[in-house]
């Protein structure tokens, strides 16, 4: 029996909880929970479970795009809030219909399964990477300067360039990926479905310049740096304390990611 | 005045209200929250509507704009509605005790406080029925630059910007200022400080504000930015007391230093952007 202040008393048995685990079994990522756990520690366990199926794509590993969305939405608000710099990038496999009319769905699949690879060692630990959908990921990269922006997609792009993906035990081929990318307007409390579009489209135009190329939009620049801070507030210094707070309010942390981004 | 938003690039928001209609919209806009953007909105109204303007005010944040609070009323049809298509535009449309008219967002609006590109269009369709009707609409936007503000200042030819003398309010001004110069070039924004302690210091603030602008953002820039200093509003508890009260100034304390402000800066608007003597 659970018992929970709100939730009337549940009898284990009455849940039919079987179909669930039969669905996790077949996700080799996951520890079954054993039938010697207690009751709550084995629904929590299923429970676990389902929640990271349902955030990740299966084929790649990459986190699909109910979690992305999720993501985007977090970073918004740190953008509105912080003002801080983040780089969304919209990645799509070229020409990836012929990959699977030429060798088939099943090469297809390997050559998803090694670009969400690719893309994952391309990254810091702190951005992610998400299947999209079909041959599209997409990619989101807190604190992540304006001046970086192309830098890293062109990175990433090569990197892809540079992969052989063995498709048979004869065949190897080569693939290429555009990527479109924008930052989040610095301040600008944005919408997930706005900020994919402006990526989108940036993406649609590396494909229209000929596919396996880099379009970043031009990013605004609205950060207040601690000189401007300094001189606005600097009329009304009248003392050496308040020139001392003012200069903590205007100096920016330092950020050490920004290190690993270049 | 140059069309300056048709050669705005195109960045978070399309701008596309006709320029005819755009020249009777100003968006009354802060950055920071609470500094009294509402506050201004309303009674700023008042104050054209007393020298025979006709004048909307829009709760241009969908819903977080907190005008019916300011002007006490809770009307049945809002914005919502006419957003959903159950009513027309005509019937959200009703008069405030100031002598002016007021179309108010309602709470179901808070979900559209995430622009799409449907809320543009039926926003942007709204005023165009409605811009014509009035002398002058002033939109009542809403704290932080979110994406509905920007779209809500791009119809609007004249920006009013209302900060405060606190170091935060004044950051957040000119972070806006930034955003307006850079994804709207904007030419001119107008400045309205309020809670000022002494007289002067508006004026004083603004300057400083144009001389930051002039260092960080106009140096080689083909758009450079002026600020318009257009009034101070001293701080003043009978705004508190009005507020309170759920009233215009006009109505609990016309003759307070505050509200006398706010018909110095109706008239300055009133001659800035209307050609009209005072
Ligand atoms: N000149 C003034 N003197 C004294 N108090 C003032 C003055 N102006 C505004 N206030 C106070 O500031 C409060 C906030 O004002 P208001 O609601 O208009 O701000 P706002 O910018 O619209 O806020 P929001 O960002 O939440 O929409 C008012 O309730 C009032 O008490
Ligand atoms: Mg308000």
């Amino acid at each position: 029996m659970i018992r929970s202040p709100e939730l009337p008393q549940i009898n284990l048995s009455d849940l039919r909880l079987a179909e669930a685990r039969a669905l996790l079994e077949h996700d080799a990522t996951f520890q079954l929970p054993s039938a010697e756990e207690s009751p709550v520690a084995y629904v929590q366990k299923i429970l676990d479970g389902l929640c990271e199926l349902s955030l990740r794509d299966p084929l790649t590993g990459l986190s699909n795009r109910r979690c992305f969305n999720n993501l985007l939405n977090r970073e918004i608000d740190s953008v509105a809030r912080s003002g801080k710099s983040v780089l969304l990038l919209m990645l799509d496999i070229d020409y990836f219909k012929k990959v699977n009319d030429t060798y088939g769905h099943h090469a297809g699949d390997l050559v998803l399964q090694a670009v969400a690879k690719c893309l994952e060692t391309c990254v810091r630990p702190l951005d992610s990477v998400a299947r999209f959908g079909g041959e599209e990921f997409a990619a989101i990269l807190p604190n992540c300067p304006t001046s970086f922006g192309s830098i890293v997609a062109e990175r990433i792009r090569k990197a892809v360039a540079d992969l052989s993906v063995v498709v048979s035990p004869t065949e190897t081929i080569k693939i290429t990926i555009s990527i479109g990318g924008t930052f989040a307007p610095e301040w600008v409390r944005s919408t997930t479905a706005l900020w994919t579009e402006r990526a989108d489209a940036q993406l649609y135009r590396a494909k229209s310049a000929g596919r396996n190329c880099v379009f970043i939009e031009e990013p605004l620049s609205v950060s207040v740096s601690a000189d401007e801070k300094g001189m606005l507030f600097g009329h009304f210094l009248t003392d050496d304390t308040a020139s001392e707070n003012i200069a903590n309010f205007a100096s920016n942390g330092a950020h050490n990611e920004l290190d690993e981004l270049k | 005045m140059s069309d300056v938003l048709n050669t705005a690039q195109d960045r978070v928001v399309t701008p596309n209200l006709p320029l005819q209609l755009r020249h009777k919209v100003i968006a009354v806009t802060s950055g920071k929250g609470g500094v009294g953007k509402t506050f201004v909105s309303a009674n700023l109204a008042a104050a054209l509507a007393k020298r025979g303007l006709k004048v909307l005010v829009l709760d241009a944040d969908l819903g977080l704009a907190n005008l019916d609070v300011v002007l006490n009323l809770y009307p049945k049809i809002t914005l919502h509605d006419v957003f959903t298509g159950k009513s027309k535009l005509e019937e959200a449309i009703y008069k405030a005790p100031g002598g002016f008219s007021v179309l108010l967002a309602g709470s179901g609006m808070v979900e559209y406080s995430r622009m799409t590109s449907e809320v543009r269009d039926s926003f942007l369709h709204i005023m165009e029925g409605l811009v014509p009707n009035y002398d002058i609409v002033i939109l009542d936007t809403g704290a932080g630059i979110s994406d509905v503000v920007l779209f809500s200042v791009s119809m609007a030819s004249e920006v009013l910007l209302v900060a405060t003398p606190e170091p935060t309010a004044l950051t957040d001004a000119y972070a806006t200022v930034k955003v307006l110069a850079a994804q709207q070039k904007r030419q001119t924004i107008r400045m309205v400080i309020n809670q000022t302690a002494k007289p002067g210091d508006g004026r004083a603030i603004t300057a400083q504000l144009q001389l930051v602008l002039d260092r960080f953002v106009n140096a080689g820039s083909e758009h450079p930015l002026s600020l318009i200093h257009m009034g101070d509003i001293p701080a003043d508890p009978s705004v508190r007391q009005a507020i309170m009260r759920r009233q215009l100034l006009a109505q609990s304390d016309p003759g307070c230093p505050a509200a006398q402000a706010i018909s110095q800066l109706a008239k300055n608007i009133d001659v800035a952007l209307l050609r009209r003597e005072g």
